[in-house]
């Protein structure tokens, strides 16, 4: 479903990395790893194509993303390291607006329900600025238990999680690879999966450990 | 289409609301502004007749451009901009509903506003009838071309002053057809000709700008 073929991203002079190659299909999961500063963000962005690569290209179901800009948007969760989450509104409305940009019709009462279920009871109104790190994490991977878009591109999903939440976050990706969703993941920490098949790639000529 | 449209206005007038200082500024300079001159220049009735739309159309352009800065800076900094780029409607569409939420808050009061003004300028009702027509399709124009600045220079260390660079230049049609306009209506001549030039603007800013914003919008947040 999801081919990357050859691709060289390059910021002024300097090779973030070159010749990144893999494909993913129905029901796997990618492990992005790699040292601080290895690239994993920028190929993320590149996949999603908010990045143009300099090289190479990425394609969703055969077709390359440039061409099919809204329909592999549509198929598409992004959740990068700026939540996106506006400090002003409250956790159901940030909630509420970010599904209806992505194009799911939301009722409130289901937004306050998912807001529960990420264990944010008692403080779905409140504006996001009065909420702490992690809580705001939460408001925003709540998308992702009404997504229906087949594949998910997460970078660093686990910061600033408490246990009970990366067991949830573990759980519901776990849940997507196994009714044959995508996901793309960088994290730290090991994934752990019951199901599907996990890919992992290294960027970066860095070892792990070592400057 | 329309969904999204009704959604990224209906967010940012939510966010305007809550945050009502950011629509006071620019409202308060441009009355600030307009209300200098007569303080300055003292009553001398004929004088400020004559200059009445020169002034209303630079504080405008002023008001406006002193508005850009937060168009889409604050997206950009909280990563919904991200989110914008990558939702499955078309950007321009989001573009435009950012542009026109903008104009409601910032656009908007400082025309229905503009009749008090006038007074101090001991303008006759027609003139302060054409002058706030004129503000009411001048001023979307203004936030339809200045936003295409705005999207360049997003996350440039002092995009503020580069975006006054690249805006001011293009925005001198809308205040050229705008005060003549007025003008031309006070001195009896009629300001039909101006009226339709500037109504021309809107509309061609309406076609281009949101497309141009968008791709800057794309470049920027590379």
């Amino acid at each position: 479903m999801l081919e990357v073929d050859n691709l060289q991203c390059t910021r002024g002079d300097r090779h973030l990395f070159s010749g990144v190659g893999f494909t993913l299909s129905e029901g796997e999961l990618l492990h992005l790893y790699g040292h601080n500063g290895s690239g994993k963000t920028t190929l993320m962005r590149t996949i999603c194509g908010l990045v143009a690569p300099t090289e190479g290209e990425v394609r969703w179901k055969g077709e390359p993303i440039r061409r099919q800009r809204d329909e592999f948007s549509a198929e598409l969760l992004y959740l990068g390291h700026k939540n996106g989450l506006k400090d002003d509104l409250t956790g159901i409305e940030n909630l509420l607006v970010a599904c209806r940009m992505a194009g799911l019709a939301l009722r409130e009462e289901q937004a306050w329900e998912v807001l529960e279920r990420m264990g944010l009871r008692g403080h779905e109104d409140l504006p996001a600025r009065v909420l702490s790190q992690g809580q705001q994490k939460r408001v925003a991977l709540a998308r992702l238990l009404l997504s229906k878009a087949p594949l998910w591109i997460l970078d660093e999903p686990f910061v600033g999680l408490d246990v009970a939440a990366v067991a949830l976050l573990e759980k519901v990706i776990a849940d997507h690879v196994a009714t044959g969703g995508l996901v793309v993941l960088t994290t730290h920490q090991e994934v752990a999966l019951t199901s599907g098949k996990v890919k992992k790639l290294r960027l970066g000529w860095k070892e792990d450990g070592r400057v | 289409m329309f969904n999204a449209f009704r959604t990224i206005v209906h967010r940012d007038l939510l966010l305007a609301m809550r945050r009502r200082s950011d629509v006071l500024t620019t409202l308060f300079f441009f009355v600030i502004v307009v209300s200098l001159f007569p303080l300055g220049i003292g009553p001398e009735l004929d004088t400020l007749r004559l200059i009445a739309p020169g002034v209303f159309w630079v504080a405008a352009l002023l008001a406006s451009m002193l508005a850009l800065e937060k168009l889409f800076f604050v997206d950009y900094q909280d990563g919904a901009l991200e989110q914008m780029l990558l939702a499955p409607q078309p950007l321009f569409v989001l573009v435009l509903g950012k542009v026109f939420a903008h104009w409601l808050v910032t656009g908007l009061p400082l025309v229905l506003l503009s009749p008090l003004l006038g007074l101090q300028y001991d303008l006759p009702g027609e003139t302060i009838a054409v002058m706030m027509f004129t503000l009411l399709i001048g001023t979307p124009a203004l936030g339809l071309i200045g936003s295409i600045g705005a999207a360049l220079t997003l996350g440039i260390r002092g995009g503020g002053v580069l975006v006054s660079l690249l805006v001011l230049p293009l925005y001198i049609p809308v205040l050229i057809f705008g005060a003549g306009a007025v003008e031309a209506e006070s001195s009896g001549l009629g300001g039909a000709g101006h009226l339709s030039m500037l109504g021309a603007i809107l509309l061609l800013s309406i076609l281009a700008a949101p497309l141009a914003t968008a791709a800057a919008l794309r470049i920027s947040a590379e």
